[in-house]
């Protein structure tokens, strides 16, 4: 390291590489994607090909919509821990409903409690300032009890996925998930909205001086609100979508994937304290996780090894990604 | 007394209605006494040391998702260690998952302070690192507890010339849990430590302007996070007799003990007494609820109103507060 900095030329170099990573944090995160599937194809030669990577995308998807909600309640300088409890909320419902209604009646049904909890959770947040965390996990066990409850009331009538959900949350048509016909719109949606909009913008307003933009004349109780509904929203649609993809309707449904959705927003390079970060590499940190999975289930080992590993990996991918976000 | 009342008004608040609710127990289950409020205590153990374990996070301005992993990991590495050993050996056993417990805790600071990413997701990391790390330890639930430690937490205390009528309604398990928080806590709020970690916790660069080393009270304070945690792992398995993998649902309490405690996310204030009044309220209102022949799933839903409310009520409190001076 003392000669690379001793001569003159790659001085500026290294310099120049570190601003490039800096002024573009996509690319070192793609870079570790394409390493990380370098070394799954390295371990088990041939495993990358059509149908490997539509399983990837197929699964990623979900995780993707999950973080979503983390990256744009995190740009408030916030978070919702209740994705996972509205997500399966959604799921239990539509396969539940299903049997006796017809599936978009039973879809708007199944969507009837995110919107519920999402407007609790930003009435809380925003208007008596509830930290994010406590009031998305208050009403996450809230709606656990619900659910339980529920599923007293419908266990004898039986459950039953609507093929639509199938189709979207299995199906392949030339090759492509058909998630994808759900995923991409909705994902070009948020990068718009967070891009172009007024709303966006004042996302990030309000994430990087809550009194500025409180000064500024933004009414920060109808934006938080307006948020926590948009985020309980999207893991209602990713519930739907889930249980489409796993067909195994269970009171844990997405719970799993709650802890690795923050983690997916926040190798994606979106601040947990606000004002910072994007939808772009929310993405890419989706598909790094779950191609990461793969890679530790291929590898021959335990459960408790695989699990060491997953997180000593996220903790050093930020820390890598925040060291040359940073680095300016 | 106007002026103790005024400062831990929080905290007498809780404590009557802690009382209120054991009144509420006895009018509705007349039977309720003392072996009802033995097992209480009992089952609240575990709980009011995840709870103490997450109060020094967030007094330190951090906050401690590990908390829960860490004491399965400290409870399937004592259960591991008693299994098959004789009763003597626990003597060390204790003192070594104590300090194994420290040293993960100092491990989640130095992590904190080296790759300078938010204490949230270090130890959302460390969540899944602890958690695989037990399940190396022992793949299924196993292991054993010496029959002393099983029996420290049993019953009620005997202290010979007083009355049994007093005795019977302090059980062991009450002084178990006041003595070690209090050998612990007692003395590090009152060292050069405590104050530096409520400093840290109320503004980090007024702290580090003053001159309190920063980075070194951060590793401390979740060090001693991780004491505590080590002390609920012992706690769980002493009080089923083994040591299991998977984390029960103390993260969740531990943080909503915390709030209702009146200890600020966000840290400098509060103190260790209102977190554990309050994990001693929230489940006494869930075995309410279940004197109540409340159907257990409605419970949750009941505990999570409560917690809400009670959150939403005290912001609302702190709001209008800091609007009228």
């Amino acid at each position: 390291m003392s000669v690379t900095t001793a001569s003159p030329q790659s001085a500026p170099m290294r310099k120049r590489v570190t601003r490039f990573m800096s002024d573009y944090p996509l690319v070192p995160l793609i870079a570790l994607l394409f390493i990380l599937i370098l070394i799954l194809q390295i371990m088990s030669p041939g495993i990358i090909n059509e149908r490997w990577m539509a399983n990837t995308v197929k699964f990623a998807i979900p995780l993707a919509i999950l973080a979503a909600c983390q990256t744009l309640t995190m740009l408030t300088g916030g978070i919702d821990l209740s994705v996972g409890t509205v997500a399966t909320m959604a799921g239990f419902i539509v396969v539940t409903q299903s049997v006796n209604h017809d599936p978009a009646v039973a879809m708007l049904i199944a969507l009837a409690p995110a919107i519920i909890i999402g407007f609790v959770n930003g009435i809380g947040v925003g208007v008596f300032r509830v930290h994010p965390l406590i009031m998305t996990l208050g009403t996450s066990l809230i709606g656990v009890g619900c659910l339980q409850v529920y599923q007293r009331t419908v266990i004898a009538g039986g459950t039953k996925v609507p093929d639509f959900l199938n189709w979207l949350g299995t199906g392949v048509s030339y090759g492509l998930p058909n998630a994808l016909l759900l995923f991409v719109p909705l994902a070009a949606l948020i990068i718009y909205m967070l891009r172009s909009t007024g709303f966006g913008r004042l996302l990030y307003a309000v994430g990087d001086n809550e009194n500025a933009a409180r000064l500024a004349g933004v009414h920060y109780w109808q934006v938080i609100t307006a948020l926590y509904i948009l985020s309980s929203v999207l893991a209602g649609i990713m519930g739907l979508l889930y249980m489409g993809l796993i067909k195994a309707p269970s009171l844990s449904l997405a719970e799993p994937l709650v802890l690795p959705s923050v983690a997916a927003a926040v190798i994606g390079g979106t601040s947990i304290f606000g004002g910072r970060g994007g939808y772009t590499g929310t993405m890419v940190g989706a598909v790094i996780l779950t191609v990461l999975t793969t890679l530790l289930t291929i590898l021959q080992m335990p459960e408790g090894a695989r699990r060491i590993l997953f997180g000593l990996i996220v903790l050093l991918v930020t820390a890598a990604y925040l060291r040359i976000v940073e680095d300016r | 007394m106007m002026r103790l009342l005024r400062r831990e008004g929080w905290v007498v608040g809780l404590l009557v209605l802690f009382i209120v609710l054991l009144i509420v127990a006895k009018l509705i289950q007349p039977n309720y006494g003392a072996n009802d409020f033995i097992s209480l205590v009992r089952a609240v153990l575990p709980f009011a040391f995840a709870v103490a374990a997450q109060t020094v996070a967030v007094i330190a301005g951090g906050i401690d998702l590990s908390v829960g992993s860490m004491m399965a990991l400290t409870s399937v590495i004592a259960a591991s260690l008693m299994n098959g050993a004789s009763e003597s050996y626990a003597l060390f056993v204790v003192p070594f998952v104590l300090l194994v417990g420290f040293g993960l805790g100092a491990f989640n600071g130095l992590m904190i302070v080296v790759t300078r990413v938010p204490d949230i997701v270090v130890t959302l990391a460390m969540l899944f690192v602890f958690q695989g790390a037990a399940l190396l330890v022992l793949q299924a639930p196993g292991g054993a507890s010496a029959e002393w430690l099983k029996n420290l937490i049993v019953g009620p205390i005997s202290i010979p010339g007083v009355p049994v009528v007093v005795t019977a309604f302090i059980p062991n398990a009450l002084i178990v849990l006041a003595i070690a928080l209090c050998a612990v806590w007692l003395p590090l709020k009152r060292s050069h430590l405590g104050l530096s970690i409520y400093a840290i916790g109320s503004h980090e660069l007024a702290a580090f302007r003053s001159g309190v080393p920063v980075a070194r009270t951060k590793i401390l304070a979740y060090a001693f996070s991780g004491l505590f945690a080590a002390m609920g792992g012992l706690a769980l398995t002493m009080s089923t007799g083994i040591g299991a993998p998977i984390p029960g649902p103390y993260l969740l309490a531990s943080v909503a003990a915390v709030v209702l405690g009146g200890v600020t996310l966000g840290g400098g204030k509060g103190g260790l007494m209102g977190p554990i009044v309050a994990v001693f309220v929230l489940r006494l209102v869930r075995t309410i609820l279940t004197l109540l022949a409340v159907d257990p799933n409605v419970t949750a839903i009941f505990e999570g109103t409560i917690m809400v409310s009670v959150v939403m009520l005290g912001a609302y409190l702190a709001m209008r507060g800091s609007r009228m001076p």
